[in-house]
């Protein structure tokens, strides 16, 4: 990379700073930072692919990418919902890894500033790996998703899977 | 490959084809039993360049071996000697050759150089010592001699545009001067440390140099005319060292009749006198002759076909091809749109047309970027082929038909090693000896082809030999032995036969050799063509010859697809691997006792493999075969009928990967060989025929 996009992006960097989107699945509101989403779309057909985890729905073309979408509500173990005009899909790239994630429905962009970041409690339930600390934005609380644990997938899952 | 280290990158790249060159010279030139001046000199050109970018690179040991053929070469070149053993100077270089080829194999694959070049040289030396009857005192051009003249040069020295990096290149040019001068000044002074800035003063003022050396004006040109991607040179004789005050503009004018330019426009034959007018006038103290102009022309008019040429990475090309990939989608479900929308817009249907037209070409051209020549491949077989025919001391002809026939890149680099492995076969197992074939009334040398031609969107490779043919009997009893075949089944047509020799553990050949013999080989070239779509079988007279021909598609990127629907999913089907589908009569479905379930068609027994099953789609018309369509696909001579509801149509497919991410999960789509888009842009899975028989067969041993 030449200088100049180094230059772009650590400004970019800057400007994304703190800034998170936020959206529901359920009663709980999360947030993901800016920096790895790409776009927001709505639901779109999605391609079955056998062999596949429950959580992974299919692939859906995005103007010519292929990309896995992974709906999180089956990720964090809650109830499956149908979807509806509300449901959106996520785009995020982590790394190389682009896919999308299906989420009840996007909020806002917020400006979570990490005084306002406390970190989860200790105790270990299910959900908490994948978040990476709980964001105070007035009233409400957000939890915030630790993008690279969501889609790398842990190995503890697996062997809590297997007892 | 360390992929930031550009200097390294050229080096291999360069010394590669240098290599490959210089082992095409040394073959064309055993063929025509004589080394021409000409290729005396470009291997000599070749060694020359070798050695100094190798050991500017610090790899003394492929710097030496170069140094030492030089050596030969020059012997040659200048000794004229007339009694040479070609055959084993042919041998000699070759083996040198296989040398530079491993160091810079191991280069490349960021592993230590470490061979060994000494016995190497020794025995190059050797040989001139001792093949030649010459004085084996073979002098260097660029050894110094204390009392001879110095003569102070200026070279100024223009790349062509489009050759990048013309500081390192420059930094090469110095480094090999730096043993023919005793004196070397060059402007930009800072080439290395410095770079953007010396590269945009070279691109702008050329390079300059001041040299100071005891070559003669003819030699100095000779050697400066060496350095690669050169575009132009003026070299002028001067009077005294100037040294700082090189660059300076007026200096030029200074010396107007005395520059010799050479540029591509005078390569062109009209122009080839006044060049020539212009030599002499410039050397008229130099002596030199009109034949050392013309092969310096006919050298550079090499080098400036090599310019016309640029490699660009494959990723690169991928990527052009999938976004060509997506403006055919585009433009079918916008033609498709046009189609329904059937209002009579004559406009509408005339751009809709011509888009067509345009993406189509559009489409031919990017796949014709991917394409090339099978040249390459066919010149390594006759390396192949003359290394065998000496050991095995067969004399053998070797016709190479069609080698320009283009193949997409992805599946060069898959067939390259079967086609050895074929020639080799042809070569051990077809030809017989000499007196073997005298005795049946044959000439004494045997001919091996190799043949390449386009059918269709299909490329035909065919590896043909006139031995003595595949031996019937042999691989018959051959087959029963090893459990292929029982006795009864023995009577198959002599096609079928002679194809059993695809099958693993099914060699002929008594004696195990050097290059064949272990039966390890056949199912391996046809395992290798399978995957990248293509098939092989062999044909043969007895006393006449055999033929193995190898039909490999054009490209993997884009095959012919049938879409296919089950449940509400689609999928695709090579149509290559497609043998027939129908709708079957109850009559003809069985269900064995443990659920499997088969149908007869023309009294053959086939097993059903339902995609609903197997993909966990719910069908809509459920599980009634009858209802839905089967189709029968075929791999590898095994056949089985896949169950899917309807089919949905034929297309030419561009086949992208399923996202990476799956890899990650570590789950097994193997059954899945990648994705494409249909028209209407949704996704279609496209299945890996390969793997959904093989998985069906173990799945059907296990459940019995």
């Amino acid at each position: 990379m030449d200088q100049a996009s180094l230059n772009t992006f650590s400004e970019e960097e800057d400007e994304q700073k703190d800034k998170y989107l936020t959206f529901t699945l359920g009663n709980e509101s999360y947030g993901i930072e800016i920096r790895y989403v790409t776009e927001i779309i709505g639901i779109q057909p999605i391609t079955d692919v056998p062999e596949l985890p429950e959580y992974i729905r299919g692939i859906i073309n995005l103007r010519g990418k292929i990309i896995p979408v992974m709906d999180v509500r089956l990720r964090f173990k809650k109830q499956f919902r149908e979807y509806n005009d509300r449901t959106c899909i996520i785009v995020i790239a982590v790394e190389d890894t682009a896919i999308g994630l299906i989420i009840d429905s996007v909020s806002e962009v917020l400006s979570i500033p990490d005084t306002e970041i406390v970190q989860p409690p200790e105790y270990t339930k299910m959900t908490n790996r994948y978040i990476q600390g709980i964001g105070k934005a007035g009233e409400e609380v957000k939890l915030l998703l630790n993008c690279r644990k969501l889609i790398n997938e842990d190995e503890t899952e697996k062997l809590a899977n297997l007892n | 490959m360390n992929d930031s280290d550009p200097i390294l990158e050229m080096y291999i790249f360069e010394s590669n084809q240098m290599i490959e060159q210089t082992e095409a010279v040394i073959l064309d030139c055993e063929l025509a039993n004589c080394f021409s001046a000409e290729s005396i000199n470009q291997i000599f050109r070749n060694m020359h360049t070798l050695k100094g970018s190798s050991s500017m690179m610090q790899y003394m040991q492929i710097a030496e071996a170069a140094h030492a053929i030089e050596d030969l070469f020059h012997h040659l070149r200048e000794d004229k000697p007339i009694a040479v053993d070609f055959k084993s100077l042919s041998d000699v270089v070759l083996q040198s050759v296989d040398f530079f080829k491993d160091e810079i194999g191991k280069i490349s694959n960021g592993e230590p150089a470490d061979g060994s070049a000494t016995s190497l040289i020794h025995q190059i030396q050797q040989f001139l010592a001792t093949s030649l009857d010459a004085p084996s005192e073979a002098t260097t051009p660029i050894i110094h001699h204390d009392n001879e003249p110095l003569y102070v040069y200026h070279a100024i020295i223009y790349f062509y545009k489009d050759c990048e990096m013309e500081n390192i290149r420059a930094f090469q040019l110095v480094h090999q001067l730096a043993e023919a001068s005793t004196r070397c000044y060059h402007e930009p002074v800072e080439l290395i440390e410095d770079s953007e800035n010396s590269i945009q003063l070279i691109k702008d003022r050329g390079f300059h140099l001041m040299i100071e050396s005891t070559l003669q004006y003819e030699q100095m040109h000779e050697l400066l005319m060496k350095t690669s991607y050169l575009d132009t040179l003026e070299l002028h004789a001067v009077d005294a060292w100037l040294g700082e005050q090189l660059a300076d503009e007026g200096f030029i004018e200074e010396f107007p009749d005395m520059s010799v330019e050479l540029n591509d426009a005078l390569l062109e034959p009209a122009a080839t006198e006044t060049i020539n007018s212009n030599q002499s006038l410039a050397s008229t103290q130099h002596n030199s002759t009109q034949t050392d102009v013309q092969k310096t022309l006919s050298a550079n008019s090499k080098s400036s076909s090599h310019s016309q040429m640029i490699s660009v990475h494959v990723e690169k090309l991928d990527r052009l091809m999938d976004l060509v990939g997506e403006l055919v989608i585009a433009e079918a479900m916008f033609t498709s749109l046009d189609d329904t929308q059937h209002n009579g817009d004559s406009q509408l249907f005339k751009a809709s047309g011509q888009l067509r037209k345009i993406t189509g070409e559009l489409q031919d051209t990017v796949m014709s970027i991917r394409m090339i020549p099978l040249t390459a491949t066919f010149l390594k077989m006759r390396r192949v082929s003359r290394d065998m025919s000496r050991k095995l001391n067969k004399d053998i002809e070797f016709i190479l038909i069609g080698d320009e026939t283009e193949i997409d890149k992805t599946v060069i680099d898959h067939i390259s090693d079967p086609l050895m492995h074929l020639v080799r076969n042809a070569i051990d197992h077809g030809i017989e000896s000499a007196q073997e074939r005298q005795a049946s009334g044959k000439s004494a040398n045997g001919t091996v082809t190799l043949e390449a031609k386009n059918i269709g969107s299909d490329v035909l490779v065919m590896v043909k030999d006139d031995g003595k043919g595949l031996n019937r009997d042999k691989i018959i009893a051959k087959a029963i032995s090893n459990g292929l075949l029982t006795a009864e089944d023995s009577e198959i047509s002599d096609r079928d036969a002679y194809n059993l020799i695809f099958h693993p553990g099914l060699s002929t050949k008594e004696q195990i050799t050097e290059f064949s013999g272990r039966g390890v080989g056949m199912d391996v070239v046809a395992s290798n063509i399978g995957e990248v779509g293509g098939t092989i079988y062999v044909d043969s007279v007895p006393g006449e010859g055999t033929t193995v021909t190898m039909k490999i598609p054009l490209t993997l990127a884009i095959i012919d697809g049938m879409n296919v629907r089950v449940g509400s999913a689609h999928y695709t089907l090579p149509t290559t691997s497609i043998k027939e589908s129908f709708r079957p009569q109850p009559k003809d479905l069985i269900t064995d006792p443990s659920g499997n379930r088969m149908v007869m068609v023309r009294g053959e027994i086939y097993s059903i493999v339902s995609l609903h099953e197997r993909f966990h789609h719910v069908s809509d018309k459920d599980t009634d075969y009858t209802q839905g369509i089967l189709i029968m696909i075929e791999q590898d001579d095994k056949s089985l009928c896949l169950f899917v509801d309807e089919l949905i149509g034929q297309q030419q497919v561009v086949i992208k990967p399923l996202p990476p991410y799956f890899r990650k999960l570590n789950r097994n789509i193997n059954d899945l060989s990648g994705c494409t888009l249909l028209g209407d842009g949704s996704i279609s899975l496209i299945l890996n025929i390969a793997e959904v028989m093989s998985s069906s067969h173990v799945s059907s041993i296990n459940s019995n």
